[in-house]
């Protein structure tokens, strides 16, 4: 019985260590040597919206005063950026078409996901695997981060006060990786953790543009949180600019 | 093989040289050695308890100046000294953990237990001596994975040392997995050290008292113990079941205790409580037996009351097992089963009142010698008062609505835990360390001690009911989210910096120990001059320790009889009136 | 420091306070027994040479009237205790007539749903606040509370109430506050990281001003 009870005592012990340090940057594939290729051609997506978009909620921000004067109006929830015709927060990105076996090394500079106003700033954004996500809070009270992941490690962690910077990375490639905050229920952001550099986020003109594509056909995906995902291929030159034109609807 | 290893589990003195230094005193059988192995390492929780406890209080009293030495802690805990709430609710959860698990249980089951049971019912060791080192040796592993979870991605358990589920059941309510596994199996394994040294003392009781030592003979601290023993037998495989099912739901997702698909949250409460008021007593019913023979010893007066006594830790251990609701009357259970254990709560204040009212019979014309465990166990007697009384408050259901899961707890707790428990452990270290180690204690630093002890504890505990009273909640990060506690934050630091000043007067206590185990003044056999059997022979007593098995004539406490000339009269000494006890009679002999 | 409690603003307040002032009392009275029977007998039977303690095993008498005392004051605490446990909390002690409230407790949240201006829940006037709940003065409420992950404990330290919610049970609380103002509300039982910032207030309006903030709040929900 004692030499059982041993024997459970180190295995668990053992298994805890080591899952740890899994989730550590080191052990992460995406810090070995870059040899994917890169080009020279841009990828434009543009995406728009048809039709009328629906109104977003609004947030019942009453109990968060110093939250609430950084609002003008009502806040809402901003689910659907659409601004004449122009979708914004679409996470578009590359889903195939790269060589096999082709892999790019993270950047070392952080993302920053700030929180502000009791909302998230941006609320969609892009990192790659291993590369690091400042979280920030720029509010006057108190934040959680829950990820709740399904391909990561997920965590929940807190930031009890204003100008905390918290770092945490992403190691697998996972489409979208949704953060919530449970002290404001209404908070959400969602990370695009890509293997590749080769990805990006519309901006209220629904444009991104992704840089640095080598020649090829790809499959191109765009992601928005309330309307899905559509793909499309496209056939990229070696240099210059290549459009990718998404059309969402509300009935989509 | 069979031949070689029996004797020496009831080796005599003769056979002593033969054993080697990692027999001796690392895997030894000796059950004085594992008393005092366990009392170093209850005693190193009860520091790290400790440590834990000032953090949180740091926290609560200033919460806008960063820790002192929070550099040292990695940012997952405290970033730039600051602590973090995920990580004050694991202090907040593992300083109850320690302390009720790691510090005071072992100290009193498993230090004095070990130590006293055999010595004052003169049996030569406990009846199963090996398994009673396995009880050691299984606590170790729980102890390091127990500090194990701090060291874990995602820290340590956050859902309070009673780990409610359904917070504790899944990881995606806290981010915490690993550091609750660790929490449980710990837990568990623990468990099984407390059930083999139980089933050690009770057949040791029942089988192993010297002729002569009758039931109604047995100091109250073996009576206590006993008792204890039985609470600890049947209560313990309870926690150990439930705290594998909660494992379960952790890791393979059995949902027992999750309401969304078929399981119930207050099955764990019920569980984890059934358990758990049983346990209460087994962190006091010691520490009130072992508190009556330092009050008798040092009234130099017979225990006042000894049968009422003994029935009271009866009644306690009876009435303990039907009370566990009272912790659950505003937890959603039936209000109609709320009535029922309101009224067996407030039955079990009378075997509590029958023992303090005893007690002080006891000191009642007596000539009381204020030795230091002597200050510590009337501390004992004047805080216990209080932790029970204000147990009135929280008993009567419609006043609980209100103070429940408020400081009132915290302090009613720590009144019967510190001022009760921790004190009557100070008076039996100090009381038996002669015995353990051959040596007295210093004691001016004693006094010194017990002083800066009894003031510093009162003044940071006490103010805690009145922090209750006016509606604080326990366990949480930074009370000043609420309009209505910020003008307690005075009463919380001037409650956090006598909490520093406890912890240090505490290290007087630590040199004392240390320092006496060298240097004390050496120890005669009865330096106390009381009249257990312990006292009859050397100190401290040798492997087996009676050379020939001792005859009671009496009970424990004849301080001041008139038919001697000395204020004390052992139970072994034999008066022309005595008669040589029947053999056989009593208990078995070794 | 203080031993008075803040004061109470519900029908039951006065109760529970009598109760708590009268076990003060009682326990009071014990504590000064016990520390001062101590104290006294430090002082004066401390060791004197040449004397030796009075020898007794002790009395009959004593132990029935130190058993049979505690025992009739905590029995007569309980049978006091017990008609208010019944009138607060007993499995049919909502008032009849009470406003229905809703309330779903998340981490780290409260979300109360108010029934509007008919007064019944799950009609189109309904609508949810979070971390405010409104109640008319001196009429009864009874919320209908659960809770969508963890325990998290109803707390309003004003109105003497605290009940847990609990995942899968729909546990109902009643309370009827007896002053307008505004009362703060508290999370009572650990419930995470955030546990200490799920605050939130009770408004108590005036009858009136009840009638007319509803008519106005569901216009606003039926707007949206």
């Amino acid at each position: 019985m004692k030499r059982f009870v041993w024997a459970a005592v180190l295995a668990v012990i053992g298994c805890g260590g080591g899952e740890g340090a899994a989730g550590g940057e080191d052990e992460s594939p995406m810090t070995m040597e870059a040899t994917g290729p890169r080009g020279e051609a841009t990828l434009h997506a543009m995406v728009k919206f048809e039709g009328t978009p629906p109104a977003n909620p609004a947030i019942d921000m009453a109990d968060e005063p110093s939250c609430v004067a950084k609002h003008q109006g009502t806040p809402m929830d901003p689910r659907v950026v659409v601004d004449g015709g122009n979708l914004a927060n679409v996470f578009v990105y590359v889903k195939g078409g790269l060589p096999a076996g082709a892999t790019y090394s993270a950047p070392s500079a952080p993302v920053v996901l700030d929180q502000d106003g009791c909302l998230y700033t941006p609320r969609v954004l892009g990192a790659m695997a291993g590369q690091p996500i400042d979280i920030q809070n720029s509010d006057p009270t108190a934040h959680n981060i829950k990820a709740v992941p399904t391909e990561n490690r997920p965590f929940n962690i807190s930031q009890p006060r204003e100008g905390m910077t918290t770092t945490r990375t992403f190691n697998t490639p996972e489409v979208m990786v949704p953060l919530e905050c449970n002290v404001h229920g209404w908070m959400n952001a969602y990370v695009g953790v890509m293997s590749h550099p080769f990805y990006g986020v519309t901006g209220a003109d629904g444009t991104v543009a992704i840089q640095g594509l080598p020649a090829g056909t790809y499959e191109v995906e765009a992601w928005h949180e309330v309307f899905g995902t559509q793909t499309m291929t496209v056939e990229v030159p070696a240099t210059g600019m290549v459009h990718a034109p998404f059309t969402f609807s509300a009935t989509s | 093989m069979a031949t070689t290893a029996l004797p020496l589990e009831h080796a005599t003195h003769a056979e002593a040289h033969e054993l080697s230094f990692i027999q001796k005193y690392i895997f030894s059988t000796d059950h004085k050695i594992i008393g005092i192995q366990f009392l170093l390492m209850s005693m190193l929780f009860l520091v790290v308890g400790g440590l834990l406890a000032l953090m949180i209080r740091w926290q609560l009293g200033f919460p806008e100046t960063a820790i002192p030495g929070g550099a040292l802690l990695p940012e997952t805990m405290a970033p730039d000294g600051f602590l973090l709430p995920e990580f004050y609710n694991s202090l907040v959860t593992m300083h109850g953990t320690f302390m009720v698990f790691f510090a005071i249980m072992p100290l009193l089951v498993g230090v004095f237990g070990n130590f006293l049971i055999p010595l004052k019912i003169g049996a030569p060791d406990m009846a199963f001596p090996r398994l009673n080192m396995a009880s050691f040796w299984v606590a170790v592993p729980a102890g390091i994975m127990m500090l194990a979870g701090f060291f874990v991605e995602g820290g340590h358990s956050g859902a309070g040392w009673t780990v409610y589920a359904p917070l504790s059941a899944d990881p995606e309510w806290t981010g915490v997995s690993y550091g609750q596994q660790l929490w449980l199996l710990s837990i568990a394994v623990l468990g099984l050290s407390s059930i083999l040294g139980a089933t050690n003392y009770i057949t040791t009781v029942v089988n192993l008292r010297a002729p002569g030592m009758t039931w109604f003979r047995l100091p109250l601290s073996i009576w206590a113990l006993f008792i204890t023993a039985i609470l600890v037998l049947l209560a313990i495989p309870i926690l150990s079941g439930a705290a594998i099912m909660l494992f379960f739901d952790q890791t393979i997702g059995t949902h027992f205790f999750d309401a969304a698909t078929g399981g119930q949250p207050l099955l764990w409460q019920h569980l984890f409580w059934y358990f758990g008021h049983p346990e209460v007593y087994i962190l006091i019913l010691p520490a009130m037996g072992m508190v009556s023979d330092v009050i008798a010893n040092g009234s130099r007066k017979p225990i006042f009351g000894y049968h009422s006594m003994v029935y009271a830790i009866i009644a306690i251990g009876f009435l303990g097992w039907i009370v566990w609701g009272h912790h659950m009357f505003q937890s959603g259970m039936n209000p109609t089963l709320g009535m029922t254990f309101m009224i067996s709560t407030m039955l079990i204040a009378v075997p509590s009142a029958i023992k303090v009212f005893n007690w002080m019979g006891t000191m009642w014309r007596g000539n009381i010698r204020f030795h230091v465990p002597m200050l510590h166990a009337v501390a004992f007697v004047a805080m216990f008062v209080i932790g029970g009384l204000s147990g009135v408050f929280m008993a009567s259901t419609p006043v609980d609505i209100y103070i429940h899961d408020t400081y009132f707890i915290v302090a009613h707790i720590h009144y019967v835990l510190f001022g009760g428990s921790l004190f009557a452990i100070f008076a039996a270290v100090t009381f038996w360390y002669p015995k353990m180690f051959g040596r007295m204690m210093n004691p001016t630093m004693g006094k010194v001690h017990f002083w800066l002890t009894f003031l510093f504890y009162n003044l940071t505990f006490f103010p805690m009911h009145n922090l209750g009273v006016a509606g604080h909640m326990r366990r949480i990060y930074d009370p000043s989210q609420y309009e209505f506690l910020q003008p307690l934050a005075g009463i919380n630091q001037f409650i956090t910096v006598n909490a520093l000043l406890l912890f240090a007067s505490q290290l007087i206590f630590a040199v004392n120990f240390v320092v006496s185990w060298f240097r004390g003044k050496r120890a005669t056999e009865n330096p106390w001059e009381d009249n257990g059997l312990e006292w009859t022979v050397p100190s401290p007593p040798p492997h087996g320790n009676f050379a020939e098995v001792p005859t009671v004539y009496r009970g424990p406490y004849e301080f001041s009889s008139p038919d001697v000339s000395e204020d004390y009269l052992p139970q072994t000494t034999r008066l022309a009136t005595d008669r040589t006890p029947a053999a056989g009679s009593e208990g078995g002999s070794a | 420091m203080s031993w008075i409690l803040p004061p109470g603003v519900s029908t039951f307040a006065s109760d529970i306070d009598f109760l708590y002032y009268l076990i003060l009392i009682i326990t009071g009275i014990a504590f000064v027994i016990v520390e001062a029977g101590l104290i006294l007998f430090i002082v004066k039977y401390r060791e004197r040479p040449g004397r030796k303690a009075y020898y007794t095993h002790g009395s009959t008498t004593a132990e029935i009237v130190w058993t049979a005392i505690p025992a009739i004051t905590v029995v007569t605490i309980g049978v006091l205790s017990g008609g208010v446990w019944k009138t607060v909390k007993g499995r049919n002690s909502v008032p009849p007539d009470a406003l229905p409230y809703g309330v779903l407790v998340k981490q780290f949240e409260w979300n109360f749903t108010h029934a509007g201006v008919d007064g019944a829940l799950g009609t189109g006037d309904d609508f949810t606040l979070r971390n405010r709940m409104h109640i008319p003065v001196d009429r009864p409420v009874v919320m209908r509370m659960t809770a969508e992950d963890v325990i998290h404990s109803f707390f309003v330290p004003a109105f003497r109430i605290k009940q847990d919610a609990v995942p899968g049970m729909e546990i109902a609380v009643w309370f009827e506050a007896t002053e307008p103002g505004e009362y703060e509300l508290a999370c009572a039982e650990l419930c995470g990281i955030g546990h200490s910032n799920m605050g939130g207030t009770v408004t108590v309006h005036t009858a009136e001003e009840y009638s007319r903030w509803v008519a106005e709040q569901s216009t606003t929900a039926a707007l949206r």
